[in-house]
């Protein structure tokens, strides 16, 4: 089918002439346990096709769930991070409906008790100022299958010549983040909307609970728009914008939500509740398939499970590990390392300022960390096409590079053959070190150094040897291993010195 | 392979041993009087002999699997041979319930939209059955989806009571109670939601057992309604039944509903009750468990059970469980919504049958077409009313309700059980009825399980064993002995006690019957 592209006459200040915006954001966030939800399957992006799977994330007749500690604790970390209450006794229930990638044809979710409960975000805006953004609610549920429609003009199910169905993603463990309603940002709705998930995002990577990548999908944001009247109290109807890929289409599809909203209002016409599909490239959004009937996903308690009961003192000792708010840390760092706010920003925008301050809190100076990761890693991350947080070098690893050019083991150029060698998975450092055989001496500039200084401090033997004496070069050697305490590679000390001589 | 050509004259002994019960079996297996392989043998050709052809014989048994069983077999006499410790129950055949997954046979719940399909991992119980190495001989026939009390509702064709061939063998679990009161099997496996392996026992003068819910895992057992599923024992004496019951109960970290609690010692308790003593056993008739629609000849044989444990020397009173009358209602709720989910993952994507797979069809047509066809009448019913009990507009009335009413009478157990250390009612209102007689008539079948129900909703332990026939017909007639949660050995107890004191006239003349079928064939 072709789907209506509306137009948005409206502006949002326009839109806020007439209306105040009502918005709720709910994020979807995979977590990255090694394992899913419910079974032992590895919970791992871009494996081959339905290979990690097994009879319960396939919902054969007669498997039965079992719930993933890690995914719980995670689940209740987040809540305690977004200042949510933690339900002494929680459960799951069914989601009922059908869909060819639901190995069940129910979802393993909760419900009317979700796990964590009533908090907050306060959330930093563009202007320096913050917004706080209530939580309704996070709850763990478990993800569907993927669909891939072939052929058809839409890519959606209908319409498709076939479908191929993949359930490496049935049963990761996902948790569902619902706001309350954001109510009063007028104009700034659309920015806070992408200040909230952004700040979120931030949240759950310090956590490190998620990748929390919207381009793979491991984070993913419906945004719930209404318009309310100036000066009514009750809400407006409501549509729901799926697709929302990135930060700025959160931002996007909540302006051009608001605008379509008060045109087809303003004209007179009403609002359908209903789905809608955002579209990057066009920044628009469409309605989905209508339905045909109410959905009514008939939850009931989950009875191959029993309650949880998270214990009091565990609930207390996650809260106790929790990280600094990203936020903070950023401001604590600026001042701390005497940043200016565009150094700061360029730092947040290569998603270094993180790897950074982990680095100097593994030892590094700030100066020599930030340099290692905005230039020689970011060039490297670059080349290879991933982010920065995806290669595959830690800050420690990153702190112990430094220190060995702190001591003088490795020049500059040496370390970078270190890291190189890391990034290849060589091992740690000191592992490529040994390995490649990197210790100073082994720097070329530093050995032909030696062995011009050795030719230099006896120049008969030197005479010697460029007289085609190629047996006299030991005495050389020995001086240059001399010199090096035995660190340097004989045979290529011998090697180096008859090119000097040549 | 040594291990039946070591016995010499192995004579017709067939007849004799598929008459023995399981212990019996066993002791004679590690004595090495007889070999595993010749008792696999004798079973098989007793199910040669009765349960075919499906539309005359006993037809307890949808799947055969003679070869994987005398292999099983002949791995059981090595490992005795061998001099190693066995289990108790090693080298005894036993049938399996065709709705526990199984890797070496099909698992078909006696539905079409199964048929054919080859599960690849085996039931918990299934594996600790072969760990244990008893000798699976086959699945057996069961209402579809474990929905029924006759075998009537089997994609397949009813199985029969070997007693009277023209009536129902009980259900959900007729295949598994006709094979072991026919002699095909001295021990099956059932499962119990409402009374599916006790009312079955009941009609077919078998023991049958719901353990207590959670301490047999449900793990492969392919789900009816998961709060009240329990897989369970039978067999054609209380201590088979407990030494089975020790084979695969116990904790498993696949079933979360599993519970930690250590096994009750159930063969210990029949061996115990056995000895005929229950002095100072309280003994408590349900007074809710009589009346209309009771078989005259099934209430007398149970007065005379009640009489029989007085005289053993339990303390007898009468206790009243006024809840128990909403049991049927609740349980005509909450087991038909919870199986409305359960039986969603049937829509033809990954296995079992697909309809309207030609190209011109969608996917949610294909489910609906597969669904349409697939599943029988009495499943479709049960899926509407479980989809109506959960949808917005009545899951209060309804579904709400029914779990209320479950609360009810959980709290009624719990109060009976304060004055009583075991309750006892028939297991069933009347002995089997013809096949065909209550097929037109659901609520009338559903009266099959009054008495039963009332266990799975409380989740607590509960038994039928033989009690003599009924003077009406001639028929066996079951006595349910329920028991607390985790309390199952006391029902063992007092099951073993009764059993061993009417020797003889309870547990009835079952292979004569047989006999009877055989030459008449
Ligand atoms: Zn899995």
């Amino acid at each position: 089918m072709t789907a209506t592209v509306e137009s948005a006459p409206y502006t949002v200040e326009e839109v806020c002439e007439h209306f105040d915006p009502v918005m709720g954001l709910e994020v979807h966030v995979e977590l990255n346990t090694d394992t899913k939800m419910f079974c032992g399957c590895a919970n791992a992006f871009g494996a081959e096709p339905n290979t990690n799977i097994c009879p319960v994330c396939l919902g054969l007749p007669g498997a039965l769930p079992r719930v993933n500690g890690t995914a719980v604790e995670s689940a209740i970390t987040i809540g305690l991070a977004l200042n949510c209450q933690v339900r002494e006794r929680s459960g799951f229930a069914r989601k009922n409906y059908f869909y060819p990638d639901m190995p069940k044809n129910f979802q393993i979710s909760q419900y009317e008790d979700p796990i964590v409960f009533d908090g907050y975000l306060d959330v930093p805006l563009d202007d320096g100022g913050t917004w706080r953004v209530e939580i309704e609610r996070a709850h763990m549920e478990e993800d569907t299958g993927k669909s891939l429609h072939i052929g058809g003009a839409t890519g959606r199910i209908h319409g498709a010549d076939y479908s191929l169905l993949d359930y490496n993603r049935a049963g990761v463990p996902l948790i569902e983040i619902v706001t309350k309603p954001i109510v009063g940002a007028g104009v700034r709705a659309p920015e806070v909307a992408r200040a909230y998930v952004t700040a979120l995002r931030d949240v759950l990577r310090g956590l490190a609970v998620s990748d929390v990548r919207m381009d793979q999908g491991s984070m993913r944001c419906d945004a719930n728009v209404s318009l309310k009247p100036k000066g009514t109290e009750e809400f407006g109807t409501r549509t729901e914008t799926k697709n929302v890929n990135s930060l700025r289409s959160v931002e996007r599809a909540v302006r051009y939500e608001m605008g379509r909203h008060a045109g087809v209002l303003l004209s007179g016409g009403t609002i359908r509740q209903e789905t809608r599909h955002f579209d990057e490239q066009s920044g628009t959004t469409s309605a989905g398939r209508p339905k045909e009937t109410f959905a009514d996903y008939r939850f009931f308690p989950e009875p191959d499970l029993p309650p949880l009961e998270p214990s009091r003192d565990w609930v207390e000792s996650l809260r106790a590990g929790l990280p600094e708010r990203p936020w903070e840390r950023r401001a604590r760092i600026q001042t701390e390392w005497g940043l200016s706010d565009e150094e700061l920003r360029d730092l947040v925008n290569a998603e270094a300022l993180d790897l950074v301050a982990d680095t100097v809190d593994a030892g590094a100076p700030p100066e020599a960390a930030r340099s290692w990761w905005v230039s020689y890693l970011a060039q490297q991350a670059n080349t290879a096409g991933v982010t920065l947080p995806e290669l595959a070098i830690t800050p420690v690893q990153v702190a112990r590079v430094v220190a060995l050019v702190g001591e003088g083991t490795l020049t500059n150029k040496l370390a970078r053959q270190v890291v190189d060698g890391v990034l290849a998975g060589e091992g740690e450092p000191d592992e490529v070190v040994s390995g490649r055989g990197l210790a100073v001496v082994s720097d070329e500039s530093a050995l032909t150094t030696a062995v011009d200084e050795a030719l230099a401090a006896q120049p008969d033997i030197a005479e010697k040897i460029r007289a085609g004496k190629t047996k006299a070069a030991g005495a050389i050697v020995g001086a240059v291993m001399k010199a090096t305490r035995g660190q340097a590679d004989a045979a290529r000390v011998q090697e180096l010195v008859l090119e000097r001589c040549r | 392979m040594s291990w039946d050509t070591q016995r010499s004259g192995a004579g017709p002994v067939d007849s004799e041993l598929v008459s023995l019960d399981a212990a019996e079996l066993a002791r004679r297996i590690h004595a090495r009087e007889v070999s595993s392989v010749e008792v696999t043998r004798a079973h098989l050709e007793r199910i040669e002999a009765v349960d075919g052809p499906a539309e005359s014989g006993v037809h307890a048994f949808l799947h055969l699997d003679a070869d994987g069983a005398l292999a099983a077999a002949g791995a059981a006499d090595r490992a005795i041979a061998d001099g190693g410790p066995v289990s108790p129950l090693a080298g005894v055949p036993i049938a399996l319930k065709d709705n526990l997954t199984t890797t070496d046979m099909p698992t078909t719940c006696a539905s079409r939209i199964l048929e054919g399909w080859r599960p690849p991992y085996d039931a918990t119980v299934v594996t600790r059955l072969r760990a244990a190495g008893l000798v699976p001989l086959g699945k057996t026939n069961l209402d579809e989806f474990a929905m029924g009390s006759s075998t009537e509702n089997s994609a397949f064709g009813p199985s029969r009571n070997p007693w009277d061939l023209t009536r129902i063998p009980g259900g959900s679990g007729g295949g598994s109670s006709s094979a072991v009161a026919a002699g095909e099997s001295p021990l099956a496996l059932g499962s119990d939601t409402g009374g599916s392996i006790r009312q079955p026992g009941a009609v077919t003068g078998t023991v049958g057992v719901k353990p207590t819910y959670g301490t047999v895992s449900r793990y492969g057992l392919v789900a009816f309604s998961s709060s009240l599923d329990q897989i369970g024992p039978c067999a054609r004496s209380v201590l088979d039944a407990a030494l089975l019951h020790e084979v695969i109960g116990g904790k498993d970290a696949n079933d979360q509903t599993s519970v930690s609690a250590p096994l009750p010692p159930v063969v210990e308790a029949a061996q115990a009750g056995a000895r005929g003593d229950l002095a100072g056993v309280r003994v408590g008739v349900v007074s809710e468990f009589s009346g209309e629609g009771y078989h005259s000849g099934v209430l007398a044989a149970f007065t005379d059970a009640v009489r029989v444990l007085g005289e053993l020397g339990a303390d007898v009173v009468e206790v009243s469980c006024p809840s128990f009358a909403y049991a049927l209602p609740a349980y005509y709720l909450i087991a038909p919504s919870e199986a409305s989910s359960n039986l969603a993952r049937f829509d033809a994507m990954r296995y079992g049958l697909r309809v309207g797979d030609d190209g011109e069809h969608a996917a949610d047509e294909v489910m609906s077409l597969t669904r349409e066809a697939g599943f029988g009448a009495e499943v479709k019913r049960r899926i509407m009313i479980g989809t109506h009990a959960l949808s917005a507009g009545s899951y209060d009335a309804l579904y709400g309700k029914a779990q209320k009413a479950r609360t009810l009478i959980v709290r009624d157990f719990t109060a009976a059980f304060e004055t009583c250390d075991v309750l006892v009612s028939p297991t069933t209102p009347t002995t089997a009825f013809a096949i065909g007689e209550r097929s037109d008539d659901p609520l009338a079948m559903y009266l099959a399980d009054l008495c039963t129900i009332p266990s799975n909703l409380a989740g607590n332990a509960a038994l039928s064993v033989p009690c003599g026939r009924s003077a009406d017909d001639g028929l066996p007639v079951g006595l349910q002995v329920m028991a607390p949660a985790l309390a199952d050995d006391r029902a063992y107890r007092v099951a073993a006690a009764y059993e061993a004191a009417t020797a003889g006239s309870a547990a009835g003349p079952r292979i004569p019957e047989l006999r009877a079928l055989e030459t008449s064939r």
